[in-house]
């Protein structure tokens, strides 16, 4: 389908995605462990000082 | 609402989270209809053969890894002259991106190179100066990394960004200025596109789906640094609170 130098097509189209698939997964995990951490602080009572001042307002 | 107010962190969280979704489907569409032209309609070059395929994603990739640089001068810009809030996170998070990118388009056009000019690279001023655009990147990783404290690395790594954007020109235009294996402009050049209607269209269209496709990586990433932020900022809260 690709000719005879079907061995580089599918190489740099293999490489390609390999790339942008790793770079996508990183960006995913690293925005679930962000999420995480986020939670996990929240839980603990920990507030922004921004976040803490808008509560103090509307109380 | 005016386009600065997005400036804010928290509406650039609220205001990406509707975005994106959209955003994405949108590029995987776009990705669809490029891949479908290129694997089943787009012709086989008459002295190429079918290698030039490779052409529909190497020409992209280099694209944008100059397009990439390019916004993070821009952000650079933004956070030197305006300090505006998200400069810094927009360039810190390009960085990456933009390195994978130079990644790519050179190991696809030395894929594209050995059969075509029967060598994987030469030293001249192209392959050169996008090399040099891909150490760069590396270098504003490592320093990004290396200074903890943000608004210190945001201030050195624009510096050091804004001074690197000279590569931009030369890369763009080393095709012109020096004796080259690499082919000139084919695309955007004085005169109009050399390439046939057959071959520009599905070309065109992959570009739109990997400037797409960083939009959505780039914007994913910038909610991630957000957050980052938010956590440290919360842990040096909750740290002086335990003294």
């Amino acid at each position: 389908m690709f000719g005879t130098h079907a061995g580089f097509i599918l190489a740099a189209y293999g490489i390609a995605i390999l790339v942008v698939v790793v770079l996508f997964v990183w960006i995913v995990v690293d925005g679930r462990s962000q999420r995480r951490q986020l939670a996990e602080l929240e839980a603990r009572g920990v507030r922004r000082r921004s976040a803490a001042t808008s509560e103090g307002d509307r109380a | 609402m005016r386009l600065i107010d997005y400036a804010n962190p928290t509406r650039f969280l609220g205001l990406t989270a509707t975005v994106l979704p959209w955003l994405a489907v949108v590029t995987a569409l776009t990705f669809a209809v490029g891949l479908y032209l290129v694997v089943f309609v787009a012709p086989a070059d008459y002295q190429q053969g079918e290698t030039v395929k490779i052409m529909y994603i190497h020409v992209p990739f280099a694209w944008l890894s100059m397009f990439c640089y390019v916004t993070m001068a821009g952000s650079a810009f933004g956070t030197l002259v305006w300090r505006h809030p998200l400069a810094d996170v927009s360039a810190k998070c390009a960085a990456p991106i933009g390195a994978a990118f130079t990644f790519l388009a050179l190991a696809t056009g030395s894929l594209w190179g050995k059969p075509m000019w029967g060598t994987w690279w030469v030293w001249d001023a192209r392959l050169t100066s996008v090399l040099v655009l891909f150490i760069m990147y590396l270098g504003l990783i490592a320093l990004q990394e290396t200074i903890e404290d943000p608004a210190r690395a945001a201030k050195a790594s624009a510096i050091l960004t804004l001074v690197g954007v000279v590569n931009i020109p030369i890369i763009k235009f080393s095709v012109d200025w020096w004796n080259t294996l690499h082919q000139p402009s084919s695309v955007f050049r004085m005169g109009g596109s050399t390439i046939a209607a057959s071959m520009l269209v599905p070309l065109l269209i992959m570009a739109t789906a990997f400037t797409l496709l960083f939009l959505v990586l780039h914007l994913m990433a910038m909610r991630n640094e957000i957050l980052r932020r938010r956590i440290r900022a919360m842990r040096m809260i909750e740290a002086a609170g335990a003294e």
